[in-house]
């Protein structure tokens, strides 16, 4: 009897003490948390804005870009299964440029998110990625960062594309049959973030005109396919 | 602590308890990250930082946690620290994080930190636990620099790729010059194996030469008083 009521007793203790741990751990990183959200969040905004700026020159709008928005729902044609968001620049108050994120979903290790401008003459300022887990060293030349080749990194292929120039057939790497280059042994993602490009430029070209008209702050529902 | 007890801690951490070629200990990250000597050492100092922290926490809360439930405490309290470091460096160290800020919540999954804790750091007083946790870690930095710096160079040919998002200026050695092929197989999974596999060889014979040569002298030691 007496050991049965031990052992209940012993087991309350270590209970009692796994909570205590719990709560202080929980009581400090949600400490920490706090204490750090302000400095995160501006490097956050900071780091979008780099991005930005890297796919479309800063020079070539004059509106606040992060405040003039609209919201996606899912968007399968971007790949968004959660939806995403699309920045518009103007200048003088003329349409200039989309940005908005795209998701390739056929990475070599999973999806390869992507950001990339769309000017109003239907070309690519440029496209970036934001997160992949793309083989270190091997499949993540994508980002430019990463890229070996410094004065002419992967990416910028894509640089000033549009559909006038590059057929959308040819929006394909080399090996089959496109026109864009990819490097040896690590073609997968090559293709995965050529053909997510190439969905987003022709899903932007034909939604260019609601995007622009919709007002700061919508959300856009499964936006209406055009007429054919 | 005295100087006995730190050379004993750093001996075992850099050479006779090496986590990366004794204890076999952190494969994961290992082998995953050793692409690139870069890649190879920021994971390394990260997990450097999180082991003395992770080492002195415990080992300063080992009075206080009951032995039955000493794993679940451990682990709570890893993942709480390794959270908090993690938001630490992203808000105050930022440009360090972009560097480091990937491999951080890796270390989570290298069991390393959680073997030190339980072999070391809940048995003894915080100082000596916290030199135990750096030394550890610094034995597997230098693992981690030449496994990285083998698979790099056998594989593309460089080495300190990617040492400009560290320190810019500074760029990449090519050691095989421009038109070096590349061997694939380096940089892929399989020759992570091959290469721990090579070192972990060279680390026992290098053991071995020291032990006969101890032996040797040892020998001759023993020897002298009966030829004289």
């Amino acid at each position: 009897m007496s050991a049965r009521y031990s052992a209940a007793r012993s087991s309350l203790r270590t209970a009692v003490i796994m909570l205590v741990f719990t709560l202080v751990f929980t009581a400090a990183m949600a400490f920490i948390h706090q204490l750090t959200r302000p400095a995160i969040e501006a490097s956050e905004l900071q780091e979008k804005m780099r991005l930005i700026n890297e796919v479309l020159p800063p020079g070539s709008y004059d509106n606040a870009l992060l405040d003039d928005s609209v919201a996606l729902g899912p968007t399968p044609a971007l790949g968004l299964a959660r939806g995403g968001t699309v920045y518009r620049a103007r200048l003088g108050g003329e349409a200039a440029a989309l940005v908005l994120e795209a998701e390739a979903p056929d990475g070599y290790a999973g999806r390869i998110q992507l950001v990339l401008a769309v000017a109003a003459d239907g070309r690519i300022g440029g496209v970036r990625v934001t997160a992949h887990k793309e083989t270190p060293g091997l499949g993540d030349y994508i980002d430019p960062r990463k890229d070996r080749n410094k004065e002419r990194p992967w990416i910028g292929q894509f640089n000033g594309a549009g559909f006038d120039g590059i057929a959308r057939a040819d929006w394909k790497v080399k090996r089959d049959g496109g026109v864009f280059d990819a490097p040896t042994g690590a073609t997968i993602s090559a293709r995965a973030v050529t053909h997510a490009t190439a969905r987003a430029l022709a899903w932007t070209l034909a939604h260019r005109d609601a995007l622009f008209a919709a007002a700061a702050g919508d959300t856009l529902d499964a936006p209406k396919e055009p007429t054919p | 602590m005295n100087l006995q007890r730190f050379r004993e801690n750093a001996w075992n951490g850099l050479w006779k308890q090496n986590p990366g070629l004794v204890q076999i200990l952190g494969l994961c990250p290992i082998l995953a990250i050793s692409t690139s000597m870069v890649n190879a050492v920021s994971l390394g100092l990260a997990t450097v930082l999180v082991m003395a922290v992770v080492n002195f926490t415990i080992a300063s809360l080992r009075n206080f946690i009951p032995f039955e439930i000493r794993i679940p405490v451990f682990v709570l309290i890893i993942a709480a620290l390794v959270t908090m470091v993690d938001l630490a460096f992203n808000a105050w160290l930022h440009d360090l994080y972009l560097v480091l800020g990937i491999f951080i919540p890796l270390i989570t999954t290298n069991c390393i930190v959680l073997a030190r804790v339980e072999a070391y750091a809940a048995k003894n007083d915080p100082l000596s636990s916290t030199v135990d946790g750096l030394m550890m870690g610094f034995g597997l930095v230098w693992v981690l620099a030449v496994l990285g710096g083998l698979r790099e160079l056998i594989g593309s040919g460089t080495l300190l790729s990617g040492i400009d998002m560290i320190v810019p200026g500074l760029s990449a050695i090519q050691l095989f010059g421009e038109d070096y092929p590349g061997f694939l197989l380096a940089i892929l999974p399989p020759g992570a194996f091959f290469a721990l596999g090579v070192l972990i060889a060279a680390f026992n014979w290098i053991n071995q030469r020291a032990g006969e040569h101890r032996h040797a002298r040892t020998d001759d030691a023993a020897e002298a008083p009966a030829a004289g």
